[in-house]
């Protein structure tokens, strides 16, 4: 279990240079993980408002013998939605790792 | 860590077993209805067992321990944990009405499928993870933590803030479920209404009295196998007879094409047109009887009591005295009353009159306006239900019950999958059963009527769920004929497809465990949000551990019972409450929840001007937009439906933290620590 008090810096009192790899392995997660969210809402605002906003357009075009506007409304978004909670879940695992990776003493 | 893979496999084990033994009490029941057991028997079975079932589990997992009660130890592997939140988040509107509600509005309806789906998505990537980080118990307790202020402080204006939101929100949702297990009890065992309620009430209170939310989750876990199987197995049945494929997300495909063909032609068959042109004769008779008030209302009661005196004075049968007495008391008392009703009717009417809509069209619309007007209302539901689905507590509180954050993570996308296996299957049912209904009822003779119709045309006798009149005389069902109520589609579907009673009887439970699951959460997140943040955070800081569970479980207890009292006295219109309730929750809480994490320079004042504003706003909205509630449709802005009122709070809500927060001091440097830990990976 990991601490639960929410002020509590674990870097509090080690020497200099551990805590500047602490902030700057902090920096290099919070920037990439800003970054992979970005890029999944932008998807999820796509699909989820995009394809509605252009629906009568869309429904000329067929996929699966559905059209378009239909399948994405009904089925599409929320497909589309699971995979990126899933590319979520596992990129963010990656970003962990590295950050443990940083981390180590002597990497 | 080994110990891990050990409990998940124990669990797997015990979940594979149980699911087993179902499958055999279905069938061990399908044996008996073959041998002639009685159909009123069945359903008490179905209902007795699954609450025998729900109970034992809440009496197995009791417990007094603080972490148990309030996130069942933070051990729930994330695929349970996912199981566990989709039984809590499909309510008995999703399983019950919504695949009604599709079946009548065709495309609009999707927005409910999109809306609750794609929220997920700011669960997963706004929320959670950093809830999970935390690690402390309730929303409230994040919200206090983050933003501070008060006494010494510890954030306890947030924190009551935030506790009111999560009460009203929660309650109006939990009325809603209680509302449904009475309907279901009621349809399936004959038992009276309000008994009904109490009955689902026992279930829910042995579940989450004595185990909170440990017992919660096991008994979840054990709903969501259920009320899966009982969606599914209707809705593959109906899939192979009409498209030769099983699976039915896959097949419905097909179907529409050959459904928009029927769809045209019923469109342009002349009986459909005489059915239609007798409907606007009727509007046109009460647009008229409306217009020549008050003098149309003083004939008309002179009328009825002329009828009545005629039926007497000749010694009519005694239905025919019946009738005209009936038509006498149900007159409308005042000029005004018989306004409001008959320009209602008059517009029931017109609705009947209109031509059926195109299943699968986006927005059909007499003019561009009128379509541009249906979009931008089905964008504004989808964003409401995304944003409430965000900040719903009881949902953002399963968050804290799984082992590491990166389980969390994973556990939204359990959660996700779960739903979408029911919420995809959905719109295939409503095409489905709409196929069906369009081939082989509609055009069939009024004298081989299938039975399921008499049956629940005659279950609420005041207002019919399924009606069905020969309106042109030519002894041939026409589709502007059949009035189905969204309500009953699920229920009736086995018998639609012409399944044995057993099918019936399980999704009915199937139903039942819909709402259980869901009642059980929130009573859970309400109980939780007054015992522990206000009764322990607040009130009494230093009470002990036994105590603050022991005030937990006895505030559970009331508030069940205030809304067990709340639905006995059937509330009108439900749903549009519980719309209203997402709204509220995502003006509220969710600017102030993924601003405390995205944004460092949210402040204690940004925070409660946000959250007052959010709510103002969408509340103010809803009383100026609907009519029910003493406003006007006329006042709409941009033709937005009061439903989706968070359409306009969750920004107002933003701006308002915002600005609120740049006018005022920054944060203390305690907070910027707590925003960078809970960045951090563990």
């Amino acid at each position: 279990m990991t601490p639960t008090d929410p002020s509590a810096t674990p870097a509090h009192d080690q020497d200099g240079a551990a805590r500047r790899r602490l902030l700057a392995a902090r920096g290099a997660h919070w920037r990439a993980t800003r970054r992979i969210t970005l890029a999944l809402l932008g998807l999820w605002l796509a699909t989820g408002f995009g394809t509605v906003f252009f629906a009568r357009e869309l429904a000329r075009f067929e996929l699966f013998g559905w059209p378009l506007s239909f399948y994405m409304a009904a089925q599409g978004a929320a497909l589309v939605s699971l995979a990126s909670i899933g590319v979520y879940a596992w990129r963010m695992r990656c970003l962990e790792r590295r950050y443990a990776q940083a981390l180590e003493p002597g990497a | 860590m080994s110990a891990r893979p050990h409990y998940f496999n124990k669990l797997a084990r015990y979940y594979l077993w149980y699911t087993g033994c179902f499958a055999l009490f279905l069938v061990a029941l399908a044996v008996l209805e073959q041998e002639g057991m009685p159909r009123l028997w069945i359903g008490y079975l179905f209902m007795f067992a699954t609450i025998a079932l729900y109970a034992t589990i809440g009496v197995i997992c009791r417990t007094s321990n603080v972490t148990e009660y309030y996130v069942a130890g933070r051990r729930v592997p994330a695929l349970f944990n996912g199981m566990a939140t989709a039984a809590d988040w499909i309510s008995a509107a999703s399983f019950i009405s919504l695949a009604g509600g599709l079946y009548l509005q065709g495309f609009d309806g999707l927005a409910f499928i999109m809306g609750w789906t794609g929220g997920f998505v700011l669960v997963a990537l706004l929320i959670a993870p950093y809830l999970r980080k935390f690690a402390q118990y309730t929303v409230p307790d994040f919200l206090a933590a983050r933003y501070g202020g008060g006494a010494g402080g510890r954030g306890a204006p947030v924190r009551i803030l935030a506790v009111g939101a999560t009460i009203i929100v929660s309650f109006t949702y939990v009325v809603a479920q209680i509302y449904a297990v009475g309907l279901i009890a009621s349809r399936f065992t004959g038992v009276d209404f309000s008994v009904g309620i109490f009955l689902g009430l026992a279930s829910i209170l042995v579940c989450s009295f004595l185990g909170g939310m440990r017992a919660i989750t096991w008994t979840q876990v054990a709903q969501y196998i259920i009320l899966l199987v009982a969606f599914l197995i209707p809705t593959m049945w109906l899939s192979a007879k009409h498209a030769d494929n099983p699976i039915p997300q896959v097949a419905y495909g097909s179907l529409l094409p050959k459904l928009s063909a029927r769809e045209a032609q019923l469109a342009k068959d002349p009986r459909e047109e005489q059915v239609r042109a007798e409907f606007r004769r009727r509007a046109a008779e009460y647009a008229a009887r409306a217009d020549a008030l008050p003098e149309s209302w003083e004939a008309g009661k002179v009328e009825a009591q002329r009828k009545l005196a005629a039926a007497r004075a000749r010694n009519g049968s005694l239905t025919e005295v019946r009738q005209a007495e009936r038509a006498l008391a149900t007159y409308p008392n005042s000029v005004d009353e018989a306004r409001a009703l008959w320009l209602e009717r008059r517009d029931a009417n017109l609705a009947r009159a209109r031509p059926p809509e195109p299943h699968a069209t986006p927005f059909p619309g007499a003019t561009k306006e009128a379509s541009d007007e249906r979009r931008n209302n089905f964008l504004a539901v989808v964003f409401c239900l995304m944003f409430g689905t965000a900040a719903l507590p009881h949902i953002l509180m399963r968050a804290y019950t799984t082992p590491s954050v990166h389980e969390t993570r994973v556990s939204v996308f359990w959660t996700l999958f779960f739903i979408l296996l029911v919420y995809l299957t959905i719109p295939a049912l409503a095409v489905l059963v709409k196929y069906d209904l369009y081939t082989s009822l509609i055009g069939s003779d009024f004298t081989s009527l299938p039975t399921w119709i008499s049956y629940w045309a005659n279950v609420d006798k005041a207002n019919p769920l399924v009606s069905i009149v020969d309106i042109n005389g030519d002894g041939i069902v026409q589709l502007a004929e059949l009035a189905i109520d969204a309500d009953v589609l699920v229920l009736a579907t086995p018998e639609i497809g012409g399944l044995p009673y057993v099918i019936s009887g399980l999704v009915a439970a199937g139903g039942l465990a819909a709402a259980l699951s869901t009642a059980d959460g929130l009573l859970l997140a309400i109980s939780n949000a007054l015992s522990h943040d206000v009764y322990y955070k607040v009130v009494q800081p230093n009470a002990s551990i036994q105590k603050r569970v022991t005030i937990s479980k006895l505030l559970l207890l009331a508030v069940a019972f205030i809304a067990a009292y709340a639905a006995s006295q059937k509330p009108a219109d439900i749903l549009s409450l519980v719309a209203a309730a997402f709204s509220l929750a995502g003006s509220t809480l969710f600017p102030v929840l993924v601003l405390g994490v995205f944004w460092k320079r949210a402040n204690h004042q940004g925070a409660l001007a946000g959250m007052v504003a959010g709510f103002a706003v969408c509340l103010f909205y809803m009383l100026r937009a609907s009519p029910g509630l003493g406003g006007s449709t006329l006042d709409t802005w941009f033709g937005i439906l009061p439903m989706a009122a968070g359409v306009f709070g969750v920004p107002a809500g933003m701006l308002t933290v915002i600005v609120v927060s740049l006018l005022t001091a920054p944060p203390p440097r305690a907070s910027d620590a707590m925003v960078d830990y809970i960045r951090a990976p563990e």
